[in-house]
């Protein structure tokens, strides 16, 4: 028998590798934009809530700018009476990211080729508060329950299979099954992603982007097109983790915030890599964790998790700038 | 002739005055994190003041006019409302925020305005003698610590000694307000309590839940705001923890709170100053002269929620302290200072209650000069998830005062020291 306290430890550790799957869903919308076009995606988190927010919506037949719809013509229309199955419901929203996509690409950053850094980050703050602005004129505030049918709570199987490891004060590992849902989804995500860009001419196409634009444009690339695609998987990714996150806290305003959650993820794994991102998210899941499980709730009041991960990911920065996948920046002079 | 005219005219003025509107600022939050929650209030109350001018002509004939302003539950906002709104003739600020409340006690208390930080705010302003400006009847956070720990000692016979107690709180001014008080208790009466602190916004909640899984307290109570609700009780509902021995202050008590949850959150219960539900005939009027006649606040979808009965609730106590202090000023239209006075004389009674269609839907209070607290009542209501409703589930009940009283006392005149402050009401 193993002593409890480690048992906990351990579990600890393996819920903050779950925590941190979630974690790096999040991080990885941010990796495919960066990577690709070196846009710091400020409204990442939102797209989130956007994705999400539209799934409900059609899910359960919203009528979409009711509100504004009542308010102008004096009806009284809130839902279509319908309830559209899950997956149509999820591909609808894919396509509704697509026209996103377009939308940010034709309004916004077609104007501003060749800026500084620093503007195109501006732009995507503003991107960000305007989708909120716009998601909530849509869809509404209200919290929305998101049931597309990944199973929560903890998996009793786990618990039971390892009860016996432990004394009588340990009662099995818990693992929550949405977690696990979340990192095979994670995992098939990464795979298909790597793929769509190691084997598919838009994929190679999006690589010989993300490596130098002018090179690419060169050989006729389209700069407009390669965007457009890859603010769509971004958006993709985004919905995949206000899919997850949802299903965890219902749909709603404060979603947009765990992009928070993904910064120390980025500054750990690096900005360039989908790698990076997993192994990053991991890192930081397991290490505030146990951090709070060790030192965080016994000696300093607990809540340590949010200015830990951040402090993680600081020492990283001073020994790796870069992150740990992240190209070292090399600037001839 | 015309000087004639111009004599007419100055006496019919004088004669019949133009009357102003009340305005009741609203500092609300419809956009933002916390939005689910600022909704249903700010509802709640523009909808009580257009049920008044619709049904009664306004408050003493004088229209009611709400003057909303968005905070997005941001202190600095939530400044800048006030300072925008004050010169309008304010009667009287609802923040529904403790982070902003704290910045304007100082502000309304130089400015004249009264504010009413219901079940909310800085507790220690229940003491009249130091806060001359703040009310928070008719409950607040002590009370709302302490009528946690009465139903644990209804449903344990009297006796929760060797008990285990876990505060789940946000880890903010807010969610701190109630810990000295659960110590008191604790100490007073023998269980033992533990504190888990919960960052802004809550949406990650693993390690306190896992926590809770490991330590398996008797019950768990929680002071939480926004998403934190609703993730705590979906992780309660993961690590099946026992429902029924859950339970949140009022802020932790919406609809929001337990419906993301599903069946999960069947038998959470939550302590309520105020009745649940709109099985009350004042909804009846509600439906006739404001939701029919499509003048009902936001969507009209909120009525009958628990956050929408508070502001409606929170509209209906400004509006009879309104009445209160037409009466003793003798004008029907008040400035705020004479609104103060108002609410310093404002008798609720069942039987005002039962006049205003609203029988039980609070309890019975009197406000003093020294007492602007309120009788610290509340009752507990427990969720059920089949019929997507609250129930009380208890009488509304006293809180054990002999503890907050003397934390009261010991606060504020921290406070009036801190400030200088002479007492008042001697």
């Amino acid at each position: 028998m193993l002593p409890d306290q480690f048992l906990f430890a351990v579990e600890v550790m393996l819920n903050g590798l779950m925590a941190g799957v979630l974690y790096a869903l999040v991080a990885l919308g941010f990796v495919l934009i960066f990577k690709a076009s070196g846009i710091f995606n400020y409204a990442q988190g939102v797209m989130a809530l956007f994705g999400a927010l539209t799934l409900v919506g059609i899910m359960d037949g919203q009528v979409p700018f009711a509100h504004l719809i009542n308010a102008i013509f004096g009806t009284d229309v809130h839902h279509f009476g319908w309830h559209v199955p899950a997956f149509l419901s999820i591909l609808l929203v894919m396509v509704v990211m697509v026209g996103l996509a377009w939308c940010v690409q034709h309004f916004i950053f077609r104007h501003l080729v060749g800026q500084e850094p620093i503007i195109l980050f501006m732009a995507t703050i503003g991107l960000a508060y305007f989708m909120e602005g716009f998601g909530d004129l849509m869809w509404n505030s209200e919290i929305k329950k998101l049931d597309i049918g990944i199973p929560q709570g903890g998996s009793m199987w786990i618990e039971e299979a390892t009860t016996f490891l432990g004394g009588s004060n340990f009662y099995g590992f818990f693992i929550d099954k949405l977690e696990i849902v979340a990192s095979v989804v994670a995992v098939v995500l990464v795979i298909i992603l790597v793929a769509f860009a190691q084997y598919t001419k838009q994929g190679r196409a999006m690589r010989a982007v993300a490596d130098d634009h002018q090179a690419a444009l060169s050989v006729g690339i389209s700069l407009s097109f390669i965007w457009v695609l890859v603010w769509s998987l971004a958006g993709f990714v985004a919905l995949v983790a206000g899919i997850m996150w949802g299903a965890k806290s219902g749909v709603q305003f404060s979603l947009s915030l765990i992009a928070l959650k993904a910064l120390p993820v980025l500054m750990l794994g690096g900005f360039t890599s989908i790698p990076g991102a997993i192994v990053g998210g991991l890192i930081v899941g397991v290490g505030e964790k146990l951090f709070e499980f060790l030192i965080g709730a016994p000696f300093l009041g607990g809540a340590t998790e949010n200015w830990f991960a951040y402090m993680l990911a600081l020492l990283f920065l001073v020994f790796r700038p870069q992150g740990l996948f992240g190209e070292k920046i090399i600037e001839r002079v | 002739m015309k000087r004639l005219a111009t004599v007419t005219v100055a006496a019919v003025m004088a004669a019949a005055p133009v009357m102003a509107d009340l305005v009741f600022p609203s500092l609300s939050y419809r956009t933002g994190a916390y939005a689910a929650g600022g909704i249903p209030f700010a509802d709640g109350y523009a909808d009580y003041m257009t049920l008044l001018n619709e049904r009664d002509g306004g408050i003493g004939g004088v229209m009611t006019r709400i003057l909303e302003c968005e905070t997005g539950y941001n202190t600095e906002k939530g400044v800048e409302c006030y300072e925008a709104t004050k010169g309008e003739g304010s009667l009287v600020y609802q923040p529904l925020s403790t982070g902003i409340t704290y910045q304007l006690i100082p502000k309304v208390t130089a400015d004249g305005i009264p504010m009413h930080t219901m079940g909310y705010g800085r507790t220690s302003a229940a003491n009249g003698k130091v806060f001359s400006n703040v009310f928070n009847y008719p409950a607040n956070y002590w009370n709302g610590a302490s009528l946690v720990v009465n139903h644990l000692l209804d449903i344990n016979g009297g006796d929760i000694k060797g008990k285990k107690l876990s505060l789940v709180y946000h880890n903010s001014g807010y969610g701190k307000e109630p810990i000295r008080t659960f110590e008191e208790l604790a100490s007073k009466h023998g269980f033992e309590l533990t504190l888990l602190a919960v960052d802004h916004p809550g949406q990650e909640q693993k390690s306190q839940w896992l926590q809770i899984r490991r330590e398996r307290p008797d019950y768990v109570t929680m002071w939480g705001w926004g998403v934190m609700n609703a993730v705590a009780i979906q992780e309660a509902a993961n690590i099946k923890f026992p429902m029924e021995n859950f339970i949140g202050v009022w802020w932790s008590g919406s609809e929001n709170a337990v419906l993301p949850a599903g069946d999960g959150a069947h038998g959470y219960k939550a302590i309520t100053f105020h009745n649940v539900g709109s099985d009350f005939p004042v909804f009846d009027d509600l439906a006739k002269y404001v939701l029919d006649t499509g003048k009902a606040a936001g969507a009209g979808d909120q009525i009958g929620t628990a956050i929408y009965n508070r502001g409606f609730y929170a509209a209906m106590l400004a509006a009879e302290a309104v009445k209160t202090a037409q009466k003793i000023h003798g004008v029907a239209d008040i400035t705020p200072a004479m609104m103060r006075d108002g609410m310093e004389a404002l008798e609720i009674t069942e039987a005002v209650m039962t006049d205003l269609g609203m029988p039980n839907f609070g309890p019975s209070f009197k406000v003093s000069c020294e007492n602007h607290g309120g009788p610290g009542t509340g009752a507990v209501a427990q969720w059920d998830a089949t019929n997507k409703k609250w129930s009380l589930i208890s009488d509304f009940a006293e809180s054990d005062m002999s503890v907050i009283q003397p934390l009261i006392d010991a606060d504020s005149a921290a406070y009036a020291a801190e400030n200088s402050m002479e007492t008042r009401c001697n």
